[in-house]
């Protein structure tokens, strides 16, 4: 039995942008509480999700890239030792046009039952999403209040 | 994705269980739901595409079957627009706090 989350927001914006969006570090800073990733975004490559102050939060590969349209990461916490021991989670970004909007789905999948990762990640997403949401849409992301745990 | 449909769907106490038992055990088949539920097969359905809709469930296929997932994000984006706002008066209060009270300093 694993774990599974699946995230899903309606953007009215290009698959192209939305795309800048996920892989732009300048841009992730922006509506991921000032967070940011880092990769050369080609299958095999390393990717990392960095504190502000540089601090890697969760790391892993890149397994699958097909932009506009498909991410899949491996996705390994780096911070905490009692998700760094569950082992890799996997991470997939579907970018679908539906009329003007792009329909996102985030599915986050651990092979553990009760995942902690998947379910202290869960507390994050939906804030995540909300701001990226809200920054393509209006040009304003939300306000940096929730820190993620 | 309009937040109409979130509200609309959000009304019906059936669709909350449902929404509640997704939350307590997430993934789920059209039968692990029905299971339990004073619900007729029928109307869990309505119910799920109902919220589906409005976008508060999302389904994957996983082999043969196809498992429901509760989506947290219309809820966020409905916490965000209204007590996001109050969050955001605390904060800048504190801020104006702050600042006055260095300024007092020597």
């Amino acid at each position: 039995m694993s774990s599974t989350y699946v995230y899903v927001t309606y953007i009215r914006t290009a698959p192209e942008n939305l795309w800048q969006a996920l892989t732009s570090p300048e841009f992730q800073k922006q509506y991921w509480f000032g967070m940011h990733q880092e990769s050369s975004w080609q299958a095999g490559a390393d990717w990392k999700l960095c504190f502000s102050d540089g601090r890697v939060a969760d790391a892993g590969k890149v397994l699958e890239i097909d932009p506009p349209r498909r991410l899949v990461l491996e996705w390994k916490n780096q911070f905490r030792p009692e998700m760094k021991e569950e082992g890799p989670t996997r991470c997939i970004y579907e970018l679908e046009p539906v009329d003007d909007a792009v329909k996102l789905t985030i599915t986050h999948t651990s092979p553990r039952e009760k995942s902690k990762v998947i379910e202290a990640v869960s507390g994050g997403w939906p804030k995540v999403l909300s701001s990226l949401k809200s920054l393509l849409e209006t040009g304003r992301p939300m306000p940096a209040i929730h820190k993620p745990a | 994705m309009s937040m109409d449909a979130v509200f609309k769907a959000l009304s019906d106490p059936s669709r909350r269980q449902l929404l509640d038992r997704l939350h307590d055990h997430n993934g789920q088949t059209l039968n692990d739901l029905c299971s339990g539920l004073e619900m007729t097969r029928q109307a869990v359905t309505k119910h799920l595409a109902i919220l589906e809709a409005a976008n508060l469930v999302a389904t994957r296929k996983q082999g043969r079957e196809k498992l429901h997932f509760i989506n947290p994000v219309p809820i966020n984006d409905i916490a965000e627009r209204w007590i996001g706002k109050f969050e955001r008066g605390r904060l800048k209060a504190l801020a104006e706090l702050k600042r006055n009270l260095e300024r007092e300093e020597p």
